[in-house]
């Protein structure tokens, strides 16, 4: 079996090992939007979906359909090339993203030093997919939605990447992997205890940068229809829909890796060793990032939508204070090595 | 050709003809994409020159923010087209001479008798496992360490200057204080209660009746 893998061209390889995040990485976003809209449902003393399959099940599959068979409509006067091309745009980052994301000791697409900033980079880039379908659309409510979409995922991303520079201070690498063995130890010596501020900006500025409730004043719907979509129809709004899911269960799954010690398990190394599910392995990180995706739900369920200039006013005013301020702690306790974080 | 260097051409052609794109499309917002574009091939090329922290850096600062803020700006607002492209063949003798000079002194500067590979022998590739950002961070804050405080000073009294131009106080402003928002408690601040005497009920009817019979 080894051989037969080894006697593969690498460029087969690495599109197999592609395929290998990609296809469960789909079903778990499709599987998302089904999670989203139960657990909703029963925050609310709804049931949910629960007529297509058992309980429902089948749901995002017969979605799917419906959204592949219907018509792309283009509206007149559209920018037809940029029309087409954003949806594209939106989800590429999203999905490029994971290959620098480690999901096991060692087990990654591809491993190299800048990992973090690979990772801040693209998520960047995710906006212009937002900016130009509002702009392609030609259509004041979708130009609105971008707009005001472009303005927050600027100034989130700030205090986001501040965040990440504590990170980066505390782990002393911008490998995602060695940003996960700096972590070694137990729960309490993962980075939210020592980052705890840093922690809660980076996820707040997560749901912000994800335009999800109570920070999606990009699709506002009570005002401005569905904001930046609102022109899409068919494939278009289902890859836009897709994009931002993913988006979702990255930010998540950073999360998991960056502050809450990745595939680490919680108890100190030297109880669980060699013991069936307590070691470290694969299965905590999955578990750490269901938790923060299923606080994603949680927020939209419990919270009601920011209002615009209460959203600029956290991000600047707020979010980046408590970081700059933050990163110096963190600098002066790795360079008086704090105990029990630092202290080796 | 190796691999690398069939990379290289592909990501130069990209990135000279997304530049000549910008300085030629009509429309103006066309004309920022293909400069993010341009952004992004050379980006590329300088991953190829194994300087991966400012290749993602480029893509971070320029892609990331500096163009989205520029792309913002340029769909607000109403670019007269036909304005800006009157007096193109007036300007272009002059700007076809400004070009050619420039080109000239950038080849004198960075040509081969400069930067040949005679002056100048090809580096070998980095180690797999070596790390830029670590390398660049030290000289930074070793060797370099005034001009980067220098360069930092400049910045802090570029977005100082920045802000207080931006920042007017107008009288109109009808903007809110979170804090005193905040502040408010359930009740006194909240509602104003105004005691009234009340109304007989009799008085209405009375006067419901005489309306009724002055219009038959």
């Amino acid at each position: 079996m080894i051989e037969l893998w080894n006697a593969l061209p690498v460029v087969i390889q690495i599109l197999l090992k592609i395929t290998a995040i990609l296809l469960p990485l789909l079903a778990l976003v499709a599987y998302y939007t089904y999670a989203e809209r139960k657990v909703i449902g029963y925050m609310q003393i709804r049931v949910g979906p629960n007529r297509v399959g058992w309980r429902g099940l089948l749901q995002p599959i017969a979605d799917a359909v419906k959204l592949m068979m219907k018509e792309i409509v283009i509206p007149t006067k559209a920018d037809k090339t940029l029309f087409l091309m954003a949806p594209m745009i939106a989800i590429a980052p999203a999905m490029a993203a994971w290959a620098v994301f480690p999901f096991d000791e060692g087990l990654v697409l591809s491993d190299i030093n800048a990992g973090l900033l690979y990772v801040l980079a693209l998520s960047s880039l995710g906006v212009y997919g937002i900016i130009i379908a509002g702009w392609a659309s030609n259509s004041r409510y979708a130009l609105l939605g971008s707009m005001r979409s472009a303005a927050q995922i600027v100034s989130y991303e700030i205090a986001m990447g501040f965040a990440l520079v504590g990170v980066l201070v505390a782990a002393g690498s911008l490998n995602l992997g060695d940003i996960v063995d700096a972590q070694r130890g137990s729960a309490l010596t993962w980075f939210w205890l020592p980052l705890l501020p840093l922690f809660g900006v980076y996820l707040i500025s997560g749901v912000a940068e994800t335009n999800r409730a109570p920070f999606d004043v990009a699709e506002g719907e009570s005002e401005i229809v569905a904001g930046f979509h609102v022109e899409y129809s068919g494939m278009g709004f289902a890859v836009f829909f897709l994009a931002e899911y993913a988006n979702m269960i990255l930010i998540s799954a950073l999360t998991a890796l960056l502050f809450m010690g990745g595939w680490l398990s919680p108890l100190p190394h030297a109880w669980v060793e060699g013991t069936w599910l307590l070691d470290d392995g694969f299965h905590w990180l999955l578990l750490k990032t269901f938790f923060f995706m299923f606080l994603f739900l949680w927020l939209r369920a419990t919270f009601p939508r920011y209002r615009y200039d209460q959203i600029m006013r956290l991000g600047w005013k707020v979010f980046i204070p408590i970081t700059i301020v933050w990163i110096l702690v963190v600098a002066l306790a790795v360079v008086y090595r704090l105990p029990p974080w630092w202290s080796a | 050709m190796g691999f690398e260097s069939f990379l290289f051409y592909v990501f130069a052609l990209v990135t000279l003809w997304a530049a000549g794109m910008v300085i030629t499309r009509r429309n103006p917002v066309h004309a920022v994409l293909f400069l993010v574009l341009a952004f992004f091939s050379s980006a590329a090329l300088w991953l190829l020159l194994e300087a991966e922290f400012l290749g993602i850096v480029l893509v971070l600062v320029y892609v990331g923010a500096v163009m989205v803020l520029f792309l913002f700006v340029v769909m607000m607002l109403d670019i007269d087209i036909a304005a800006l492209r009157a007096g193109f063949i007036r300007a272009l003798p002059l700007g076809l001479i400004v070009a050619g000079v420039m080109a000239v002194e950038i080849f004198l500067v960075v040509g081969p008798a400069n930067f040949g590979l005679s002056v100048f022998p090809a580096p070998e590739a980095a180690a797999a496992d070596a790390s830029n950002a670590r390398d660049l961070g030290l000289l930074l804050y070793t060797v370099y360490v005034y001009p980067v405080e220098i360069a930092a000073v400049i910045l802090l009294v570029a977005i100082i200057a920045a802000i207080h131009l931006a920042l007017r106080r107008r009288p109109d402003n009808k903007s809110v204080d979170p804090a005193r928002q905040v502040r408010v408690k359930r009740g006194s601040d909240r509602v104003r209660l105004v005691k009234m005497a009340p109304e007989a009920r009799e008085s209405f009817v009375r006067v419901a009746t005489t309306e009724k019979r002055e219009n038959p």
